[in-house]
């Protein structure tokens, strides 16, 4: 079978640094300190989401209002992604453009959830009085604020981008096969053009509780990624979203819009997670793309002991003496959207920055292993 | 070579193993058994409490046990069982160690209310619990395994495991279309070349209280408690709502290159994929039915199909005053003079709606059709809609020479997934 070459036309982006490619090149060649929230959701920090002018890309308040902040920050960037990729105007292709989104699931009504919480503790009939509250007390559309699949579903709703859509689930892993299997289809001619991405909220409690439980949060002053496993290791979630249109390259040229970068395959792995395993996946991972010594490096590195020193080890083999840029001492963890967000800064790298080739390494906290390769249009 | 592409010269896609697991029992034989004699899954509800919920009834699946009890878990168990049925039929492989990609339509997890409870129970003592009270319980350390637990990666993660399937296992949700999609990226990936076979399921163990509650809150589920198995009633002018089902099913899909080198058993093939968006509303289909029709289309398109040719749909048919109308519409649109005269029967009439597994499990039911030359039927069809004119197989199965079925998915937020099971290539 064939295999055309894929091309990215629009990148939408935001994080705590700002919104939009060109605040976070600019904050990452001005070394700009990271944002934190310290207090809000002590004693865990998170990177918050900037302020963002919601109306440019999301003009009806009623649209506003049935979306969580997760669904608001994703359609936000899909939007800027579409309006970069001159796609915004063009009712006909975003008709048939396909959607592929990684994402997890919404927020919870938290002061629900809390009396809930506290009635069951000395409710006769606890069933009955559950099910009572949640009947309720429950917004009928916050379900719908909930469900994976309807951050897709949003931006078919509000930007009309209505080829059809895919969400992949499953933290960091699904953000790297959500550009794997968009990469893989254009480039088979199974679609020309796509609409890629995810986005994170990290500013809930209910995200939260579920790294408290598994010890993964860091909670100590900031420090870098690569500094935590000495110290215990541990992520600091950050708000953010990222979105792509990735193309076929002749049927980019073929409608005038210009390419910032060439997408090559998306490297996907999944290992059992023994000692050695993130290494050894990396190694492979970085074998098959083989990037080029004047790749820029980018790392999803979460700062996990483990992951992060098998990572670390791997890149100072892979790439002796070569600067890491690591995502989380810029944006922090944000975990579905971290390969999105890496292949949109890369592509930003190359289209706004003259770098002829980026390489992004994504390792999940708990599973998946990725690595993304983009280099400057033919 | 020519039996083994399709018409575009792309990878023919056969199915070589198929396992399901319902309310109606585990294995293709009893589940077919109960399909065709009109047996419903439908019961009252004796997993939690009912009190004070205007819908207490859904075909759940009570055999399959799961610990701790919660949806990831239940889907886990059922996706397992399925898989395996699937993975032994089709000899592919040895035990732990599939030769092709895991594709898994999972619901949606999140921490139950058993767990939240536990976690305020070991929270220090306060008036009020809130969510500071249970992060402080978190950081105990004793609730560890639902880290992992309550991640939506880790059923697919353990599928992987279990089976030994090769690279990332995708975990996918396209709400009540997620079985189909499942299904269709198994086929695209095989199309591509890149996997000579693909593990497809369809999972969903997600009956509790608050996921019966937030259908029930947007209206979607019947009410007609009593009696239970006469609540869902497709196509019927009665129809008031969806029941909510548990299951899962699986489906081995492989090149038919590799099939037929390995002398495999072919139990049909998937022709044809379709999908559409639509932008309309977040829970309501365009009046037109247009992302429907192009759904439909598209799968036909995909398959080299005309609409003549469809022998049998197997209907998403909800049983949703909403769904039924906009999918006899978007049938009668593409089927045209025809429509009344092909036979359209709904699984969910006895499974209930399956949700994230419906897809996969009528992806079965449909191969099994053509396989067995009858037609599962739509129970509880006593009051014919005049609104839809469509043959629905009225309760009780018939024999039928199937050679093409169409199967339709629709889901929440726009998803249409069209799907073309074939006994022979075209």
């Amino acid at each position: 079978m064939r295999r055309r070459p894929v091309v990215v036309t629009g990148i939408g982006l935001l994080s705590s640094l700002g919104v939009g490619v060109e605040a976070h090149l600019a904050a990452l060649e001005a070394h700009a300190e990271p944002r934190l929230e310290t207090e809000r959701f002590a004693p865990y920090p998170v990177h918050p989401a900037p302020p963002i002018e919601w109306d440019s890309q999301i003009p009806k308040k009623a649209d506003q209002r049935q979306m969580e902040a997760w669904q608001r920050l994703g359609v936000y960037a899909a939007g800027l992604a579409l309006d970069q990729a001159g796609l915004k105007d063009d009712h006909a292709l975003k008709a048939t453009t396909q959607v592929i989104v990684a994402s997890g699931g919404g927020e919870r009504d938290y002061a629900v959830d809390g009396q809930i919480l506290t009635g069951l503790r000395g409710a006769a009939e606890p069933g009955a009085f559950l099910n009572e509250r949640l009947m309720n007390d429950l917004r009928p559309t916050l379900f719908l604020a909930q469900l994976s699949n309807l951050l897709a579903g949003n931006i078919s709703i509000v930007h009309g981008v209505t080829g059809a859509s895919r969400t992949f689930m499953g933290e960091e892993a699904c953000g790297i096969d959500a550009l794997r299997i968009a990469q893989a289809r254009v480039a088979a001619g199974q679609a020309d053009i796509m609409l890629v991405g995810g986005s994170f909220n990290a500013e809930r409690p209910d995200s939260l509780l579920i790294f408290a439980m598994g010890g993964c949060l860091w909670t100590q002053p900031f420090r870098p990624v690569f500094e935590r496993p000495e110290a215990g290791g541990g992520f600091v979630l950050g708000s953010g979203a990222a979105f792509l249109v990735v193309e076929a390259q002749e049927h980019a040229e073929a409608r005038g819009a210009p390419a910032c970068a060439e997408l090559l395959p998306v490297g996907a792995a999944r290992t059992r997670r023994e000692p050695g395993d993130v290494r050894a996946s990396l190694e492979r991972l970085w074998g098959d793309a083989a990037p080029g010594p004047e790749a820029a490096i980018l790392s999803g590195a979460t700062g996990l002991a483990q992951p992060t020193r098998e990572e670390r080890d791997a890149l100072e083999a892979l790439a002796p003496g070569q600067p890491v840029i690591a995502l989380g001492d810029l944006v922090g963890h944000t975990l579905e959207t971290v390969a999105p967000l890496a292949a949109a800064l890369g592509a930003g790298m190359i289209g706004s920055r003259h770098r002829s080739e980026v390489v992004a390494t994504v390792v999940g906290h708990r599973r998946g292993e990725g690595l993304v390769r983009l280099v400057a249009p033919r | 070579m020519a039996s083994t592409t399709d018409k575009q010269g792309r990878p023919l896609v056969a199915v070589t193993g198929m396992g399901v697991v319902t309310s109606l029992g585990q294995g293709v034989e009893d589940n077919w058994a109960g399909l065709v004699a009109g047996r419903s899954g439908v019961r009252q509800i004796a997993r939690f409490p009912v009190a004070g919920l205007r819908t207490q009834i859904a075909a759940t699946v009570d055999f399959v046990p799961a610990d701790p009890f919660c949806a990831p878990s239940l889907s886990e168990e059922l996706a397992r069982r399925a898989a395996d049925e699937a993975v032994a039929q089709s000899r592919l492989g040895r035990p732990g160690d599939f030769p092709g990609a895991l594709f898994m339509a999972v619901p949606p997890v999140e921490m139950e209310w058993p767990q939240r409870e536990a976690l305020a129970a070991a929270a220090p003592e306060r008036n009020e619990v809130g969510y500071g009270a249970l992060l402080a319980a978190a950081e105990t350390g004793r609730f560890k395994p639902w880290h992992e637990l309550f991640l939506f990666g880790t059923v697919a993660d353990r599928i992987a495991d279990r089976f030994g399937t090769v690279g990332s296992p995708i975990s996918l949700s396209t709400a009540c279309s997620s079985g189909g999609t499942a299904i269709q990226l198994g086929v695209e990936a095989i199309r591509r070349g890149e996997t000579d076979a693909a593990l497809c399921i369809g999972t969903d163990g997600s009956v509790n209280p608050e996921s019966l509650v937030r259908f029930s809150l947007l209206s979607a589920l019947s009410t007609q408690n009593d009696p239970p198995d006469a609540a869902p009633k497709p196509f019927s002018k009665n129809r008031d709502g969806f029941v909510m089902g548990e299951g899962a099913a699986a489906l081995v899909l492989e090149s038919a290159a590799s099939a037929k080198a390995r002398g495999a058993r072919i139990l049909g093939y998937v022709l044809g994929c379709g999908e559409k968006g639509d932008g309309f509303h977040r829970t309501r289909s365009s009046p037109d039915g247009a992302p429907i029709i192009a759904a439909i289309r598209a799968a036909l398109a995909d398959a080299r199909l005309s609409p003549d040719e469809i022998d049998y749909v197997n209907a998403h048919g909800t049983g949703t005053p909403e769904n039924d109308k906009m999918e006899a519409l978007g049938l009668g649109a593409v089927l045209g003079p025809r429509t009344a005269a092909v036979p359209v029967s709904s699984n969910k009439s006895m499974l209930g709606h399956t949700l994230t597994a419906a897809g996969a499990v009528e992806a079965v039911a449909s191969l099994l059709t053509i396989g067995r030359g009858r037609l599962p039927p739509t129970i509880n069809y006593q009051v014919p809609d005049p609104a839809i004119a469509l043959d629905v197989v009225p309760n009780t199965s018939r024999d039928a020479s199937v050679r093409f079925v169409l199967s339709n998915s629709f889901g929440f937020g726009g998803q249409n997934t069209c799907l073309i099971f074939g006994a022979e290539p075209r």
